[in-house]
């Protein structure tokens, strides 16, 4: 059970800000496309990072508590999920005080600048 | 590049991309840093188990602090390195800079967000009665 611990951590982002997408509508996952296009090149930037933080030793994952499956460039399977989950996390969190203040995020068709 | 400098240039970059290339400018609004003020207490929160228990462990040579998590200082915030709110900035930012960014550019732009399940179950309906704030 140990070597979930990481996606333990994971799995409590979701649960954590997931509720947001029923209760104050957040919207995201009937936009899910658009969630793809926006958090395809930050994964990529942000897998590049890792697998050079990992090379130069930077941080190391304890291998009792993660599951050792390796994506590439031996960067943990529980990391490719944290640059989705998180990434998730943080829109819903954006959508959902627009939905709650009405507060415009810059994306409104009429705000041109 | 140390983790120190590489999550420099990270913030650097993402500040960059916001303001200058995509103009994006979601770092000058309201909705921005108070969805952001959320987002980083859970950080806190989330960041201080993978790191306080080690499940994260860092180099002593690539942070400013040591390489032991304490819970506050050695440069360390709830047992994380500080540089981990730089990193958490620019990925966050960076996601939140292209989901407008492509918003803006019509993909996805509907369905808008809310209103809350309270709110609609008050007024009876989708419509808001008080105005849209330009919110900055």
């Amino acid at each position: 059970m140990q070597q979930y611990a990481y996606f333990g951590v994971l799995l409590f982002v979701v649960a954590g800000s997931g509720w947001l997408e029923f209760v104050v509508r957040t919207r995201v996952l009937q936009r899910a496309r658009r969630f793809a296009l926006a958090v395809a090149p930050v994964v990529l930037v942000f897998l590049v990072w890792d697998a050079y933080a990992i090379s130069q030793g930077h941080w190391t994952f304890d291998p009792a508590r993660t599951t050792g499956v390796v994506v590439v460039a031996d960067i943990p399977l529980e990391e490719l999920v944290f640059f989705l989950v998180v990434p998730f996390a943080a829109v819903l969190t954006l959508e959902a005080v627009r939905s709650v203040r009405g507060w415009s995020v810059g994306d409104e068709p009429q705000d041109g600048r | 590049m140390s983790y120190t400098q590489l999550a420099l240039v990270g913030v650097v970059a993402t500040v960059l991309l916001d303001l200058v290339i995509l103009r994006t400018r979601l770092l000058l609004r309201r909705a921005f840093w108070v969805a952001y003020a959320i987002i980083i207490f859970f950080q806190l929160v989330t960041n201080g188990v993978l790191t306080g228990f080690e499940i994260v462990r860092y180099s002593g040579d690539a942070i400013v602090g040591s390489g032991l998590p304490t819970f506050i200082g050695d440069g360390r915030i709830a047992y994380a390195p500080v540089e981990d709110l730089l990193f958490g900035f620019a990925l966050v930012v960076q996601t939140l800079i292209w989901w407008v960014w492509w918003g803006r550019r019509g993909v996805q732009y509907q369905p808008v967000a809310g209103p809350p399940l309270w709110r609609r179950s008050r007024s009876g309906g989708a419509t808001r009665t008080d105005g849209p704030d330009p919110g900055r």
